[in-house]
């Protein structure tokens, strides 16, 4: 039996659900094993043209001369976009909401490069082949700048400046100084911070590192731009956030937004990489010029150097706790690297405090500054996790260097710390997504059950503190975590329903699935509500002519946003029914309910269907349809305690996991096996990240390992003995009780493992990754 | 050129380059099951079976595969008929974005045809040059297990 069978059981018989909670198969799947689905690439059109990028080989530089005339000539070449022939409008590629917390440091092409990877020109031909000729015979002559590879060095006076254009600017009031390559910079604190550790002998005081990643999403970045019959342009994407897309095309290339329509095919992965608006506009702009069909996608080099990354991080953590174990005090200062863009630069640094502070939550004082720096590098981006990754590792190293110098257990120096339901963290108030934060109250928290269960799980009171000299040390380490649902005040999604002559309804969603299985989970939600079987739920999703608005796939909000859309349209539905039952069976529509495909009054039921007919058909005709929209006040946590036992090899410092355990609070999960899905694949992603996944940059700023045989993920041999525990709670702010999954759990392998590591060997590593070199040389020097 | 072999158990004869791929060639004729994920042969997204054996199509130049066998993922089922290794991968969620999934399937069909009560290590042995972003291996894992059983017989065919 698969761990945690019994979940779906316990919560039907808690919850009386007949569709929420049970493991039911992802409606799409059985299309993409048998290869019938369709992702973005999977089209051709008629008459298509293919487009190719042409990248920069140097990290700063004006291009002094740009020529196309030998490009133009290949047999081939239609159209070629260079900064000379392009509109210049400034935005950002964060693809966020509107106004952009990300700084509009961006034009489509420019006539500055600021990183190996930054995009020159793109060359669209008849064939990829003469694409690929024509972006040969460009010439460009580059005139070096001073480059900045150290986010420090580019923070410290005199530095070269990256952003001197004058059109960079913030759109929303908070700091920003291009001028010192300061693309964002945060500050809070609450209470007596410097009295605290002045007067405290309990001290703690480390610096941390963590690095840059890519997604690496199997399939890459790729957009097909063409014209429908009335010469609107159509952009199907492999895009995390269709909507923003419409609406920041349409601002790049000046065009209405009705001009404009976003199809979101079956999409081959995200992660954050596809939260960012790269391809669309260059696409978009050569289809208007052209009038024809054209492809563009980025290949597997493009997309490590010239998408989007993690924001490598620099943090130091100051902490005090008390000889009882109450830790009285953090103060985490961080530096980010932004790479040449600013996307999601604020936000990034933000939640690195925001999604990780609040976890210890009994101090007198808490501060938190983080600065983000522009380099020559690679732009960061959105990156599952987004900033709790980096933060998260910190103050959980922290923690167990704190419980050690106490002497007692980490697990109960976290039982005693941790948030609990009923509680706020100031935290809350002072950290929100560019603007304050908004105050939320702890509704629902299974930390301590899965600090338990996972204890239990890994076995850590027979393998904790079993150090031994052996040239194979094992141990265990342990890592505390939350992220959020949403962001407040900010996401907003909607829902709409029609019902069909056989009571089977379409559900359109702008929620956006990329491959998470959210079509499943929203089609579970609405047949649960409607009280029908799954398969009369047919989804449509993510098409901005056709369904609803959605902010997007992003900050873990579409089970619990999107979801609670799908939960309010089904009732307004539910209400439609009831008001033509009524009519039928000639009861008040206060006696009625649904049960089973019908709606029920005391003497008789009519079925969905024999509504539809009517109503379709017979009788006062109209559609009936269920229509809501939801926005949240709150972001509610889900929590993880992770689990992982290594295996060091001291004569090499090769690190094996060799089992890892994943307790996460998600409330309900609507889909037990897709929760866990998600979980197993963050954790496996977060041990590849924690391990062997990292940017390897020569002196020029240029990646050296820019393909899967350089820069390693995961492959099924990297699989430990996995396990994930499903500890149920009831979030009351979210449909059906849920609250979101997917990030939660990219968070806790680099701490869990730089944990168990010390566990195994007393030897603490503070700089990811744990490649066996950096372990080898740590301990070599104890 | 033209090019002669046999396709999802049909001769086909198409016009292809020579310094064409054969991922191209099978997208170009419609089947677009063989995805491309990276080109160099590192990721499997483009593996399909030659003469029985999984190969990534992004390595095969065109006039090599003259009077081969080549079964894509079309070959082995559909939506409607689909093989009890895809209904396997759906039961077991191993399918999350399903990009990697063809090949997937079709490396697990290989393993299964030779060796149908596979060990773990067997399995990641078969598997490990298909990469998966979404899923972390476990219940592909739990699939193919899943499916040996199904095939061997050893629980009811429940299609």
């Amino acid at each position: 039996m698969p761990p945690h069978e019994d979940y779906a059981e316990t919560l039907m018989m808690s919850r009386n659900t007949h569709i929420v909670g049970k493991r039911v198969d992802k409606i799409d799947s059985l299309g993409l094993a048998t290869g019938r689905a369709y992702f973005t690439d999977d089209i051709y059109i008629h008459d298509m043209l293919h487009a190719r990028l042409l990248t920069s080989p140097i990290a700063h530089a004006r291009i002094s001369h740009l020529d196309t005339a030998s490009a133009e000539c290949v047999p081939g070449v239609v159209h070629i976009l260079t900064h000379e022939n392009v509109p210049h409008i400034p935005y950002t590629t964060a693809g966020q909401g509107f106004p952009e917390p990300s700084p509009y440091d961006t034009i489509l092409l420019d006539s500055k490069v600021r990183y190996i990877g930054d995009i020159v020109a793109v060359v669209a031909a008849e064939t990829e082949e003469a694409a690929e000729e024509g972006i040969r015979k460009i010439n460009v002559e580059y005139g070096p700048l001073p480059a900045v590879f150290d986010p420090e060095d580019a923070l410290a006076p005199g530095a070269p400046i990256i952003h001197d254009e004058e059109y960079a600017k913030a759109v929303i009031p908070v700091p920003y100084h291009p001028e010192c390559n300061m693309a964002a910079d945060v500050y809070f604190s609450v209470g007596p911070v410097e009295q605290i550790w002045d007067e405290s002998s309990l001290q703690f005081d480390h610096a941390y590192s963590i690095h840059r990643a890519s997604h690496c999403a199997i399939e890459r970045h790729t957009v097909i731009a063409y014209l429908d019959p009335d010469g609107r342009l159509i952009i199907r994407s492999s895009t995390q956030v269709p909507f923003h897309a419409r609406r920041i095309v349409a601002h790049v290339l000046e065009e209405p937004v009705h001009r404009i329509r976003v199809i979101k095919p079956r999409i081959g992965g995200g992660f954050g990489g596809k939260q960012e608006i790269i391809l669309e506009p260059l696409a978009g702009l050569i289809s208007l010029r052209t009038e024809r069909p054209v492809r563009l996608g980025m290949t597997r080099n493009e997309v490590f150097t010239t998408s989007r990354t993690r924001h490598p991080q620099r943090l130091r953590l100051r902490s005090v706790v008390d000889p009882g174990g109450v830790v009285s005090m953090l103060d985490l200062d961080t530096v980010l690297d932004t790479g040449a863009n600013g996307s999601h630069a604020l936000t990034v640094a933000t939640n690195t405090g925001s999604k990780v502070l609040p976890l210890v939550n009994k101090v007198k004082a808490v501060r938190f500054r983080a600065r983000t720096a522009y380099t020559n590098l690679p732009p960061s981006g959105a990156y599952r996790g987004y900033g709790a990754t980096q933060g998260a590792f910190p103050l959980n190293v922290q923690m167990d260097v704190m419980a050690d110098a106490l002497k007692i257990d980490v697990l109960d120096l976290w039982r005693k710390n941790r948030i609990q339901t009923g509680e706020s963290s100031p935290v809350f108030e002072a950290l929100g997504e560019g603007t304050e934060g908004v105050s939320m109250e702890i509704r629902s928290c299974g930390l301590d059950t899965c600090i338990s269960r996972g204890a239990e799980a890994i076995g850590w009171k027979s393998k904790r503190r079993k150090r031994s000299d052996d040239r194979f040390a094992r141990g265990v380490g342990m890592a505390a975590l939350m992220q959020g649902s949403s962001i407040p005040r900010i996401d907003m999604a909607a829902a709409s329903l029609k019902l069909n002559d056989d009571g089977s309804v379409n559900l359109l969603v702008g929620a956006t699935d990329l491959g998470t299985g959210s079509d499943t989970i929203l089609a579970q939600i609405a047949a649960e509500s409607l009280t029908i079987p799954l398969r009369k739920v047919i989804v449509y999703s993510s098409d901005t002519d056709i369904t609803p608005f959605d902010t997007g796939a992003y900050a873990s909000s579409t089970t619990y946003l999107s979801g609670e859309a799908v939960r309010r349209a089904s009732e307004d539905l539910s209400r439609n029914l009831k008001r033509v039952a009524a009519e039928m069976i000639n009861e008040p529509i206060a006696a009625l309910r649904l049960k089973d495909g019908h709606v029920a009054g005391n003497e008789r039921s009519v079925s969905f269907s024999a509504i539809a007919l009517r109503s379709l058909y017979q009788e006062s005709q109209e559609q009936l349809c269920g229509n809501a929209s939801a926005y949240s006040e709150q972001s509610p946590p889900p929590f993880a305690a992770h689990f992982s036992e290594v295996e060091v090899d001291r004569e090499t410092g090769v690190i094996t996991v060799i089992s890892y355990v994943a307790a996460v609070d998600c409330g309900v999960a609507i889909n037990p096996s897709l929760a866990e899905g998600q979980t197993e694949g963050a954790v496996i992603n977060g041990i590849g990240y924690a391990l062997f996944e990292e940017y390897l940059m020569d002196p020029n700023g240029r990646m050296r390992n820019d393909s899967f045989v350089g820069y390693r993920i995961p492959s099924i041999r990297d699989l430990p003995a996995m396990k994930t525990i499903l500890v149920p709670t009831y979030e009351p702010t979210g449909p059906y009780g849920a609250k979101s999954i997917s990030e939660i759990s990219i968070n806790g392998p680099v701490p869990a493992i730089s944990n168990a590591v010390f566990d195994a060997t007393g030897v603490r590593l503070y700089h990811a990754p744990f490649t066996a070199d950096r372990v080898w040389k740590a301990l070599s020097a104890t | 050129m033209k090019i002669a072999f046999t396709l999802n158990g049909a001769a086909v004869e198409t016009d292809a380059h020579p310094g064409a791929r054969l991922v191209d060639v099978l997208r170009m004729l419609g089947l677009m099951g063989t995805k491309y994920g990276c080109g160099t042969g590192e990721c499997g997204a483009c593996v399909v079976l030659v003469d029985g054996k999984p190969m990534n199509s992004c390595l095969i130049l065109a006039p090599h595969i003259e009077g081969h066998e080549v079964i894509t993922i079309e070959g082995i089922g559909t939506p409607l008929n689909p093989h009890p290794i895809q209904e396997e991968f759906v039961k077991a969620g191993a399918v999350q974005c399903g990009f990697c999934t063809p090949g997937m399937i079709l490396a697990a069909y290989a393993l299964l045809m030779n060796t149908p009560d596979p060990t773990q290590e067997e399995i990641v042995s078969a598997l490990d040059g298909n990469l998966c972003r979404c899923t972390g291996y476990v219940k592909i894992v739990e699939a193919v297990h899943a499916a040996a059983r199904r095939l061997r017989g050893d629980i009811d065919d429940e299609s």
